[in-house]
């Protein structure tokens, strides 16, 4: 059994197949990569695991207990955490606040104890701190704790995004297009902070990636999708080197 | 300047930052005890209605301000909290237990609220609570058995621990005032925990606060139905201060004048709520005074300019008549929202704010610090 799996996964908007009975699954500890071009239904797939959409039909399997029908807010209440496209931080709170959200599904404290401010609260609110400290020392944004994400260069939000997932603990964490609007250095940077977290915490990395340097520097293997059908899975060299997928990509 | 030098987690906990903080409210706190003793009592009577709009102001940017959930209704919400007090009232029910009650009703019906509420956004919102707001107004109005429709309630001086405590005597003052605070404690204890911070992530963006495990819809719910509660224990000392209470007392006008109370002290900050409070009371003096005095005032301008004295009486009775036409409030109103919203966004609090950095910095301030960037507005794609 499949740590996550994808069943005959589908959406459709009327007559437009977003996603058409796509299967794959995820084995623990891997970082499996979705490629392919604009509009194939990558950042369908993620919006469909995370509950932003309904599927049309299919199944979605995580630790084999079928999540498909789960709320999105228990989704990472499972160990899901995610990452958008563009950027969906809390504009108006410090980094500090915003990644102290990301530990929401430990919190577990009542709003009465809250109102009084117990001292279980502040306990709590201790543990929290520490991980989120652990979580700014893995990722290197000491430097913004107390600053508003509206001040930040796209950057840096780009980074505070994965480290708010990172904050929740994740199992699985989806990370949808890590590279994007990040310079040469930056891109680099966050290939090995994605190899970091398959090797030290252990995450298994499911992401949508454009950048194929990145794809073959960090992926185990690499899944191609146009269409909303899945093209080729396989490794990355086996993937780019696949008849469809050159097709795809150059019109051939 | 001060620099802070933070050593344990607790500094990011604790409400003051630093002992500046200690200094600067304990002196408040002082001159707001000893207020009834020193200053005259329409002054005093004036502080208690800064602490029962406060109150509410507080409850309202719970709602408006850290959830981001627009409404136009808490004229309801206070109505319920003070009707709640006049009709328990009549069966002898000791204030605490009514005070309560009022509270608690009142955060169920704004939970109830909320329900409806969980689908709308902004206009939408803001268009359901009014109707909401109208259909309790109808509600106390037609309800005679119970509201006594529109002959209205008298509400008995309020009794406490077997003492009567007149609505005009320093201990009313001090028990809206320990109202006050013990609100804006208990809000800043909800700020600093989880489900604060899941209230601004509700705000800033719901598809986030999803996927990072906030059950959306109850939190919108929960912020709902506490707003309303904060806003109905209001209702009870707002009833007790009138004495008297009827269903035209909570009109969409005394709404928007909750509005008015967070947007002109700053949405983003339970400081604004005090500010936007004191500055809402002090309008109908000032009101008052434009009435009384400024038609005089500008006649004798004119006077003095060279204007016969035909000429200066016609401008005399013009000037009266507009001073005293009606809705001239809500026109000014108005106008005062108009140009909080287009030349100080941030409220009188923001206004505070740069004051004090600009001090802060002194000889350094640049012009371009507040200098107000051009927003590109998110993509509406997920929410």
């Amino acid at each position: 059994m499949s740590y996550f799996r994808a069943e005959n996964l589908s959406l459709h908007f009327g007559g437009l197949k977003a996603v058409d009975s796509v299967s794959f699954a995820v084995e623990k500890g891997e970082i499996l990569s979705i490629i392919g071009p604009n509009g194939a239904g990558k950042s369908s797939i993620f919006n469909l695991i995370s509950r932003i959409y309904p599927p049309t039909s299919g199944k979605i399997f995580f630790e084999d207990q079928d999540i498909t029908e789960q709320p999105a807010y228990e989704i990472a209440g499972l160990g899901i955490a995610r990452t958008f496209q563009n950027i969906e931080l809390f504009e108006n709170a410090t980094m500090l606040s915003n990644l102290l959200v990301g530990r929401h599904r430990h919190s577990s404290t009542q709003l009465w104890q809250e109102l009084l401010f117990l001292p279980s609260v502040r306990a709590g609110e201790k543990v929290h701190r520490r991980r989120v400290e652990q979580v700014i020392e893995f990722l290197d944004l000491e430097a913004y704790r107390d600053k508003l994400i509206s001040g930040l260069p796209y950057g840096v939000r780009k980074v505070i995004e994965l480290a708010r997932a990172l904050c929740s603990e994740p199992k699985l964490i989806l990370l949808d297009e890590p590279s994007s609007g990040l310079n040469v250095e930056e891109t680099e940077d966050m290939s090995f902070w994605i190899r970091d977290m398959k090797s030290e915490l252990g995450i298994t990395v499911l992401m949508v990636e454009h950048d194929m340097t990145l794809v073959n520097r960090v992926s185990d293997r690499v899944i191609a999708l146009n269409y909303g059908r899945v093209l080729a899975m396989g490794s990355p060299s086996e993937v780019q080197r696949h008849p469809d997928v050159v097709a795809a990509y150059l019109g051939a | 300047m001060r620099f802070l030098f933070k050593t344990d987690y607790e500094d990011d906990i604790k409400l003051f930052p630093h002992s500046g903080y200690y200094v600067s409210y304990g002196i408040l706190l002082a001159f707001l005890l000893i207020a009834p003793f020193v200053l005259s009592s329409y002054l005093v009577s004036q502080l208690v209605f800064v602490c029962i709009y406060a109150t509410v102001g507080v409850g309202l940017m719970i709602l408006t301000g850290f959830t981001g959930q627009a409404s136009l209704g808490h004229a309801a919400f206070l109505a319920i909290g003070a009707y709640t007090a006049a009709y328990l009232q009549q069966y002898n029910v000791p204030f605490p237990v009514y005070f309560l009650a009022g509270g608690l009703l009142t955060g169920v019906v704004g939970a109830l609220v909320g329900f409806p509420a969980l689908r709308l956004t902004g206009i939408y919102l803001v268009i359901a609570t009014i109707s909401f707001a109208f259909i309790v107004e109808e509600v106390l109005a037609r309800w005679e058995s119970v509201t006594h429709g529109n002959e209205g309630m008298r509400v008995k001086t309020l009794s406490l621990f077997g003492q009567a405590v007149p609505q005009n005597g320093p201990t009313f003052y001090y028990l809206c005032l320990a109202v006050l605070v013990l609100t804006i404690v208990g809000t800043l204890n909800l700020l600093r925990s989880p489900t604060g911070r899941a209230f601004v992530a509700i705000r800033d963006s719901e598809t986030a606060a999803r996927s990072m495990g906030v059950n959306v819809s109850l939190y919108k719910v929960k912020s709902f139905a506490i707003s309303a509660g904060i806003t109905g224990l209001a209702g009870v000392l707002f009833a007790h201060k009138l004495s008297f209470i009827s269903p035209e007392m909570f009109t969409l006008q005394l709404s928007i004048e909750f509005i008015i109370v967070i947007l002109i002290g700053g949405t983003f900050s339970l400081h604004g709520a005090v500010l936007g409070a004191i500055f809402l009371v002090m309008i109908d003096p000032f009101l008052t005074y434009l009435k009384d005095d400024m038609p005089g005032i500008i006649a004798g301008l004119a006077a003095t300019f060279g204007a016969d004295s035909i000429t200066a009486n016609k401008i005399h009775a013009n000037a009266a008549a507009i001073a005293s036409a009606n809705g001239l409030k809500g026109a000014i109103y108005g106008v005062i929202i108009v140009l909080f919203v287009l030349f100080e966004p941030l409220g009188l609090y923001g206004r505070w704010l740069k004051i004090k950095l600009f001090f802060q910095l002194f000889p350094l301030y640049k012009r371009a610090t507040f200098k107000r960037q051009k927003i590109y507005v998110k993509s509406e794609r997920n929410r």
